[in-house]
């Protein structure tokens, strides 16, 4: 993946920035290795805490500045969990909260300069979609047993077409992780990669500045798409959660 | 974990930090970011639970709840407005009523006063002016007999003085001819 230049003075390496290093030296990443992950995800966390924790510390009726955006973040979130998943889903808001939180902030740090995305690692967006798609997938049985696989069998579509609904619904249903997981990866690995390439063409005097609007122009839709795609997973783990525990809507 | 994978992450951890292939496929990461990712997953969770989902919670419904009490007492306070204000424009009639009862009273009164003075005043006039001719009349014939007198007394004066000698009695007699005339 990483184009050498053919000498010519050219840098570009664009997968480099997502290689995971141990901070305090050794050559192996362990399981318990602290890395940029490590310090990316804690940062991710200490700006969690920053803005919901601290930032709403006076508890004040007529809210400061970062404390109306962590109501706005609140209240967005809420919204959403109990429009999409009905009443009975308000009680997994946490749950959602924590998924959009993580991925926001994880997909904003991740566009600082020198930074380390976290949220660009299939590793990490395959464990946070099938965490979903797990607890979705036993929560449906949960609350519905058998009747969970109601889901699958279209009962409004002509009776000779529903098994082959059924298997069409089942394959759809396990490709969910998979979609959900590589979206985000993808998005986010895709943005970073296509920085690094272009700022690697600003050696080339020529190109340089048009280099620059170009990275700040696509600076600005990753942007876009790091707030996008945190909405975008945290909408459709509403969605799958409504299969689980709102009312049959197949 | 996989073989194959293994040189690239040997090349991850050296120097330099150069990746070969993609470092998101190297599989012996992956461990390490599961673990650290379900970390901060478990401390955002408890971090949201514990600390901040409750307390913007309440804020929030703190807050709904201010407002509903404020739009209350808002809505109290209109009504007693309202209230305030019939009230206020019901005293306004009634005074204004008050007034023009009032007035037309002491006018009524004032015009009653004023017949009776205007009576008393034309009656005393007229007394006035009864005397006034009595004195009149009294002072004209008084004016008439001190005329005569006068007369006589010039008369008798005129006659004495031409020498001659005249009875008082001639002289009243043709002075009271003279003035008949």
């Amino acid at each position: 993946m990483a184009t050498e230049g053919e000498g010519s003075g050219f840098a570009i390496h664009p997968m480099d920035q997502f290689v995971i290093k141990p901070l305090f030296g050794g050559e192996h990443v362990h399981w318990y290795t602290i890395s940029n992950v490590t310090l990316w995800m804690a940062l991710a966390v200490l700006c969690i805490v920053l803005l919901l924790v601290v930032g709403t510390a006076k508890r004040s009726i007529i809210p400061s500045r970062v404390q109306s955006v962590a109501e706005l973040v609140y209240g967005f979130i809420y919204n959403m969990v109990e429009e999409v998943t009905g009443h009975d889903g308000v009680k997994y808001f946490p749950y959602v909260m924590t998924l959009f939180l993580f991925i926001l902030f994880s997909n904003l740090l991740g566009l600082l300069p020198m930074s380390f995305a976290t949220t660009s690692h299939v590793a990490v967006t395959v464990v946070l979609a099938l965490m979903v798609f797990v607890g979705v997938t036993v929560l449906g049985f949960m609350r519905k047993g058998v009747g969970f696989l109601g889901m699958f069998w279209v009962s409004s579509a002509p009776l000779a077409l529903r098994p082959i609904l059924a298997l069409i619904e089942v394959i759809s249903y396990f490709v969910r992780p998979v979609s959900h997981s590589i979206r985000l990866a993808g998005n986010i690995l895709a943005g970073h990669a296509v920085i690094k390439v272009i700022a690697g063409f600003a050696t080339l005097v020529v190109a340089s500045p048009f280099v620059v609007g170009a990275v700040g122009a696509i600076y600005g839709l990753e942007l876009l798409v790091a707030v996008v795609q945190a909405y975008v997973f945290t909408i459709l783990t509403c969605v799958y959660l409504r299969d689980a525990v709102g009312d049959a809507h197949h | 974990m996989a073989t194959g994978t293994e040189t690239a992450a040997e090349a991850a951890g050296h120097g330099g930090g150069h990746a070969v292939g993609m470092p998101q496929l190297d599989f012996s990461t992956w461990p390490h970011q599961i673990f650290w990712l379900l970390v901060t997953l478990v401390v955002i969770y408890l971090v949201l639970t514990r600390l901040a989902l409750p307390r913007i919670g309440g804020v929030l419904a703190e807050r709904s709840g201010i407002i509903t009490k404020d739009i209350a007492i808002a809505d109290d306070l209109k009504q007693k407005a309202l209230k305030a204000e019939r009230a206020y424009n019901d005293a306004l009639a009634q005074a204004r009523a008050d007034a023009a009862r009032i007035v037309a009273e002491a006018r009524a009164a004032i015009q009653a006063d004023l017949d009776a003075a205007t009576a008393r005043a034309d009656a005393q006039i007229m007394a006035k002016a009864a005397e006034s001719e009595g004195r009149i009349s009294e002072i004209r014939a008084g004016a008439l007999d001190a005329v005569t007198e006068v007369a006589q007394d010039t008369a008798h004066e005129i006659v004495a003085a031409l020498g001659g000698k005249a009875d008082a009695g001639s002289i009243t007699a043709a002075v009271a001819a003279r003035l008949k005339e």
